[in-house]
This record gives C-alpha cells, structure tokens and sequence, in this order.
C-alpha cells in the first residue's frame, strides 16, 4: 500500500508532473478563452480545434518516438507536404487512381524515414544534421517532381472526393479524429507493449548499455525512424483531404509544431523519457491556443509568440525538475 | 645524448635541502570515504620526491590539496614558512605550486603558444599572436622543446605536448613546486627519457618535483625520496639511497589481511577449457594469451590502466581487436559485436555499472529481461507476464533488496545494482561470466554476498573472469592469477603460491626500465 503511494507521488513529483501540468494548462487556456473569446464554447469551434490537430497530431506522435531515443526530426514537415505533392503528382501527372495515389504518399514518407534512419542508424550522423538535411532534400526534390506546380486534389463532389470523406470530414462529422485515435492507440501500443518500445526507451537512457547487452541498437534506431516516416505519411494524407491544393515548396516549420508539442507533453529531448499521451495534450495545448486567440480577434503573430512562451515554459520546468533530481 | 646519471643530478640537488612545503596531519573526508588520515608529506627545495601507493592510497587527494584544487581539510599546510590554505589552483600556483595532471588539460586545436598563454593573452581586450609567440619561442628554446610556437597542439605527439605543459606551468616565474601525476603513463621509451633529463634540469635550477608514479624502476632512478602511501594513510618516507624496491613494494602491500585468502584451486584437473584467447592485440593490447577452464575463476591483476578492462572489452565484443583468435569451447569464435559473444555464452559486467550495465531510469524487471527479450515476447508483443514473474524468480533467489520488479534500477544500493546486473546474465544462460572490478563502490557487507554468489555459480559450473585492482579481493576469490602491466602479462600465478609482494612485482615490472 505505501509502495503504491509512495510510487503515486514520485510519478506526480517525477515524470508525470510535466503531463499534469499540461492538463491545467489545457484547462485554463479553455476557460480563459471561453470568457474572453467570441463563440469559443461552441461545437464548431471543437470541431475547428480538432481540424487543426490532425497533421500536426500524426506528426508528433512519429516524432514522439524518435525523441524519445534520443534523435530530432526536421525533416517531418516537408517530408509531409513533400509526400503529399508527390501524391498529387501522381493523381493529377500519373493518371493514378487516388487509392494508389494515397500509396504514393505513404511509400515517399516511408523511403525519407529510411533515408533517415540509414543516416543516423548506420553512418552515425547526428540526429539535428541528417534531419536537417533530409528537410532540405525533401523540400527541394519533392518540388522539382511537381515541377514547382501546385497540385490539387479532388474535391469532396466528384467521384474520386471519397477519400476526404474518409479522411478528413464525412456530413460535418470530423474523420480526422478518428484516425488520429485509432493511430494514437496504434501506437501507443507500439511504445507501450512491444519490444520496439522497449528498446526505443532503453537507448535514450543509455545506448552503451543497450549495445553492451547484445542489442544491435542501429538496427532499431532505422526501425524508429521508420516507424517515424509511416507517421509523416498519415500526416501527408490528412493534410492533403484537409486542404486540397499542396504548394510546392511549403511544410518547412510544421515539424517545429511537432517537437513544440512533444515538449509541451514531457518528452525530454535528451532521451529516455517520455509518453504519447502528453504528445497528444500538447497538439491539443497548441490546436486550442491557435483558436482561442482567434477567437479573440488577435493576429495570427500573436498565436506565435504564447506557443513560443509556452514551449519555453514547459523545457525550463524539466530542466528545473531534473537540476532538483540531480541534487537528490 | 645521455641523461645526466643520478649522483650528478643529486650533488646538484643537495645544496639546499631547506624544506619548502610541509603538510601535516592532514585529514580529507569524503561522504561515506575517509581519503586521508592524518596523512604528511614535505618537499625540500631542489628534491625529486616521488609519491606512491596503490589506487586508491590516497596520492591523488593529497597533491589536490596541496595544489588547491581541494580546499576543505584538516591540517596545517606551510609553504616557503608560511601557513597556507590556497582556495583555488590560481593562488596556489601564484604561490609557486603548478600541476601536470596525467590527463593533459590543454585546449587540442589552439596553438602551442596560445596554449601556454591562456589566460594571459594579453592585457587589453586583443590578443596579439606575434607577442605571445614570440614569448613561447624563447619558453621553448630555454627548454628545449622540438615544436614550434605556432603549431596545434593536437598535431604534437603526447610526448610533447606534456613538454608543453610543463612549460607552461615553468612560464609562471613564481613556481618552485611542479607536481607531475604520473607523467611517464602514456610516454614512448625516448619520450619518458627526454621528461628525465628535464626533471633534471629543473631540479639543477632549485625547483622541487612531486612526481607520481607507479613505477619503481624510474622512481629509483630520478628520485631522491620517496613516500610510501596507502589506503589513506602516510606509511613511510624513504631516501631512495638507503633502499630497494623490495622495500618500497612491502610498504605498499603490507596491509593487515581482512579477508583470508583462498587456500588452494578449486577447479577439477580434469576441468575442460571453456575460453581460450591467443594473441589478442589491439592499440592498447600486446600479445594477451590465456585459458579459462570450467568452474574456475581466475583474477586478472595489475594496476589501472594495464589493459585488463581493454582485454575484456575485446572478448565481449564492446571493442574490436586488431588481430588474435578467441575459442569458445573448442571453435574458433568471430565476434564483431556484444551480441556474438553472447551468443557464445559470454557476459560482461562492467566496473562502471551505472554507465555499461544498467539503464538507471528503466525498472529493476527491465533491466533484467533487456537481453532476452526474444524469450519474453510473443511476435514482438512483450509477455509482461513472463516478463515479471522471472524477474521476479531472480528477485528471491538472488535476494535483491527492492519493493518489486517495478522500482526503477538507480533507487537501488550498488550491491544490488550489481545483482540485478548479475541476474540480467543469468536469465539469458550465460556462462562465461567477466566480472569488472565486481565489488568497486559496494559495501563491506554486499559485498560478501557478491562473493558468495560468485562462489556459488563457480561451483555450478560457471566460468568467470574477475578483474580487479584490489589484491585482497583476487587472493581472496582467485583458483589463478594472471598478471598484466602495459597490456602485456607478466606473469601467471596458481593461488595456492601467490601472494600480494610477488603480484605487485609483476604488476610494476615495466619492461623499458630493464629489470
């Protein structure tokens, strides 16, 4: 019994606080904008919350993993709209049908996340340059494949528009959301109950020893990264039923978004710590502020700075946190 | 050019043999480790005086203090007849005591004349390359050092960059003292030659050296006294005159054995080879052959930095080695990564535990099942079930003091670190067992138990390596001894005719010095 309350509190006081205080914040930001914002506390604006968590939502949660060993991904946003313009390409340039074009998406998504596992599993590559790398890569090549056209996809009347019903929303209802749940818990799964998730864990607490108990770890930091590329490409899917026309040469700073919101949510960049749940209460964190100060009638820059403060606020929690576990 | 021979440098040195630096009843606490027991020390102006003792004695705390980088003891301190207590290295050396730690502290791609002056680039806010160079030059050619001013110091050898460093520390026109930390450590033959003839040299101008070192062939030759540590406390001074190194090895030994040591070898006659290792080299490896057999345990000796750690880590597969065969029961065995080692049936547990052999922020059941979780899962889903029902199975009979499977490794005391590290192998059927300094950080009681529980499984039929720097640790668990100094053995003892004065003399036996 006091093991278990004595365990309680040292997940309070430890990692979990991170995520609690993610929840209040969560719950303040809602009753802060629903008295000072317009038409805040409304079913439409839920709905606009959860549209803008999507992409951003399947982005983090790829993400997720590869922080958590340690590694950074700059490459997720141009990998998503990169793939996603190659999709189009294939719809509008290819004659594909659009089945096959969501394919195309994946796969392109999946290959980036293979290119960047090679580099930081195999060739040993910092994580922050390949990534970086692979952002400039996909933004330049996946435009040159479009030919710097923006590509559209089609719209929700004609008969290929079946996959925004899918995907993004069917009558009103938001799509998008469950697919995000029903990944979540896919994932969720896939850090919590295999032994990918165990060893995603173990190497960002300590890669030498992983290796030292006979676990090939640059093998499954290409399996994360992999892992990660699947994610970018559900992104690059909903991102393209969400809004139709890709631009050439965009995504660039959506991954900010990503890494913004697994931070929010407690993962440690340094590795080792860290949980999709608080990921998902991060994108949430972020979705709710871009809208409630929409809601009230502030300029966009303003949605900026207070995610800045906010991401600023939650790593100087974990720094403090873990100044105070060090002394202990 | 030949060194000056000793009674040259000595008729120098007796000149003056005022005492410049006294140290007396000096008493250094660390928490749950008493460094220094009233511990003394002095240096006469002009002396080379050697320090010495096993790891551990205490050397290292004793030159802390005395070059300020420790400043929290018990104690009087004089230096040039004053009572001192320096607050820091820069009032110590603006006193007259400068420091050559073994790890050389110098910045790898500054320049060696940036490398001297740092700190004192100039007095204004730029800094004048010209200026310092030239100041560097004439530093240098007074000691004469083959480099140039204005060369990067990671071009030069290690040789000459603790030239370098010895210069920088003679640039201070106060010093009198230079404390020198096992300087010849990672010196080629010729090398360690030219640092003789300069400690010469410095001693002809009435600078004293502390000069720390292990090895006693080159502590007769360029000393004039020596101090004898260990475990914390001064044991003796010695004018190098009036002694051999037998002497100095039984002072260095000469502690009241605790533990009884093991009376005979307990392995069977008939016990077959299990590991055989031939001619294993790598950088820091020459020509390591030897045999383990089944259920016995044999003690790897020797000093830090002999090369033991780097032998196992090549057996385990942690480091690559250059050349050599390892037989694993009868075939030869490629192994390119801890995985193929232990696929051979080899484990290794390291002497840095927390940072090789735990994952600290992973729980205890974790940490035990992380090499076998191809037993533990079922199509890649982990059986947590499994999982925790075996850990919890090496919980008891390992007796692990812990709440559950579930507390996470760094809330647990080192002793039961270490089992949970020894139940992580014994999960995943291991055989070979290599245990790195097993005991380093545990204590007295665990480590009893660690004993026993190595006994107990060289008894099953388990084979293992132990390393370790503690000589009654190795009488005490050792069926045979193997020696190593410089990464070559010296020498192979059976337990039942070793004792610590003859695996010390094969530990010091450093091959340059002749003996």
């Amino acid at each position: 019994m006091d093991g278990k309350i004595g365990s309680i509190k040292s997940y309070i006081t430890g990692p979990g606080l991170q995520k609690l205080i993610a929840v209040g914040a969560l719950i303040v930001l809602y009753i802060f904008f629903s008295i000072f914002g317009n038409h805040f506390l409304t079913g439409d604006t839920f709905v606009s919350i959860l549209d803008s968590s999507y992409y951003i939502g399947f982005l983090a949660i790829g993400v997720t993993f590869v922080i958590i060993t340690g590694g950074i991904d700059l490459s997720a946003g141009t990998v998503m709209v990169g793939s996603a313009l190659i999709g189009g390409v294939a719809y509008n340039v290819w004659k594909l049908p659009i089945a096959l074009c969501l394919v195309v998406i994946m796969v392109s998504a999946v290959l980036f996340g293979v290119f960047n596992g090679l580099l930081v599993g195999k060739l040993g590559l910092p994580p922050f340059i390949a990534t970086l790398g692979t952002q400039f890569i996909s933004l330049g090549y996946c435009s040159v494949i479009a030919k710097v056209q923006t590509q559209t996809y089609p719209s929700l009347t004609s008969p290929d528009g079946w996959f925004k019903q899918v995907f993004y929303k069917n009558h009103g209802f938001p799509m998008g959301a469950i697919w995000l749940i029903v990944f979540f818990i896919i994932a969720w799964i896939l850090l919590n109950k295999t032994i990918l998730g165990r060893y995603t864990y173990a190497i960002g607490s300590n890669e030498e020893a992983v290796e030292l108990s006979g676990i090939k770890s640059s093998n499954w930091k290409v399996a994360v990264y992999i892992v990660n590329g699947v994610f970018c490409g559900l992104a690059g899917i909903i991102y393209a039923a969400t809004y139709s026309s890709i631009t050439p040469q965009t995504g660039n700073g959506q991954e900010m978004y990503a890494i913004a919101a697994c931070v929010i949510g407690g993962t440690s960049l340094s590795g080792g710590i860290g949980s999709l749940s608080g990921t998902i209460l991060g994108v949430f964190v972020i979705s709710v502020l871009k809208t409630g100060l929409l809601s009230m009638g502030l300029p966009v820059q303003w949605q900026q700075v207070l995610i800045g403060v906010v991401v600023l606020l939650a790593v100087l929690m974990d720094v403090i946190r873990s100044k105070k576990a060090k002394k202990a | 050019m030949i060194a000056p021979g000793r009674n040259e440098v000595k008729k120098l040195g007796e000149q003056a043999s005022e005492i410049i630096l006294n140290m007396q009843n000096i008493d250094k606490k660390f928490p749950g480790v008493h460094a220094l027991k009233q511990c003394k020390f002095s240096l006469k102006k002009g002396e080379v005086h050697a320090l010495i003792g096993e790891n551990g004695a205490g050397k290292s705390t004793l030159v802390k203090i005395m070059t300020g980088i420790y400043s929290e003891y018990d104690g009087e301190y004089t230096f040039c007849g004053k009572k001192v207590r320096f607050q820091n290295v820069k009032e110590a050396r603006q006193a007259g005591i400068s420091i050559v730690h073994q790890e050389l502290n110098m910045m790898n791609d500054l320049t060696v004349a940036q490398n001297i002056f740092i700190g004192r680039e100039s007095k204004g806010f730029f800094c004048n390359d010209k200026d310092i160079n030239a100041k560097a030059e004439k530093l240098i050619r007074d000691f004469d050092i083959q480099v140039r001013p204005d060369e990067l110091l990671k071009n030069l050898s290690v040789g000459k960059a603790q030239m370098v460093e010895i210069a920088r520390a003679m640039s201070f026109e106060s010093t009198k003292v230079l404390v020198l930390d096992e300087p010849t450590a990672a010196l080629s033959e010729g090398e360690a030659e030219d640092l003789f003839k300069k400690i010469a040299d410095l001693k002809a101008r009435g600078i004293s050296v502390v000069f720390i070192s292990h090895r006693l062939g080159e502590i007769m030759r360029i000393a004039d006294r020596v101090t004898v540590m260990r475990d914390g406390e001064y044991i003796d001074t010695l004018d190098i005159e009036n002694c051999t190194t037998d002497d100095i090895i039984r002072l260095m030994v000469g502690r009241e054995i605790l533990e009884e040591p093991k009376q005979k070898n307990n392995v069977k006659p008939n016990a077959p080879v299990v590991l055989e290792v031939k001619n294993l080299r790598s950088s820091k490896i020459k020509n390591v052959s030897f045999q383990l057999k089944k259920g016995e345990i044999l003690g790897f000796a020797g000093l830090v930095g002999a090369g033991r750690t780097e032998v196992m880590r090549l057996i385990c597969g942690a480091d690559r080695m250059e050349s050599g065969e390892i037989i694993v029961n009868g075939k030869i065995s490629k192994i390119k990564h801890p995985k193929d080692a232990i696929k051979n049936g080899i484990g290794y547990l390291s002497e840095d535990r927390k940072r090789y052999g735990l994952i600290l922020g992973l729980p205890v059941g974790q940490n035990m099942v992380l090499p076998s979780y191809d037993k533990m899962s079922d199509m890649g889903f982990v059986n947590e079930k499994k999982c925790s029902s075996e850990a919890g199975k090496f919980i008891d009979k390992l007796k692990i003091k812990t709440p559950g499977e579930k507390q996470l490794v760094k809330n647990l005391s080192g002793g039961n670190q270490q089992k949970v590290v020894i139940s992580k192998w014994l999960m995943k059927n291991i055989d070979i067992f290599i245990f790195d300094e097993p005991t380093r950080g545990i204590d007295v009681g665990a480590r009893a138990e660690i004993y026993n529980l190595m006994d107990e499984l060289a008894a099953a039929g388990k084979s293992i390596i132990m390393v370790s720097s503690d000589l009654t640790e190795i009488l005490r668990m050792s069926d045979r001894i193997i020696v190593m100094c410089e990464g070559k053995v010296t020498g192979e003892l059976d337990i039942s005719n070793a004792n610590q004065n003859d695996i010390m003399r094969l530990a010091t036996k450093h091959e340059k010095e002749g003996h």
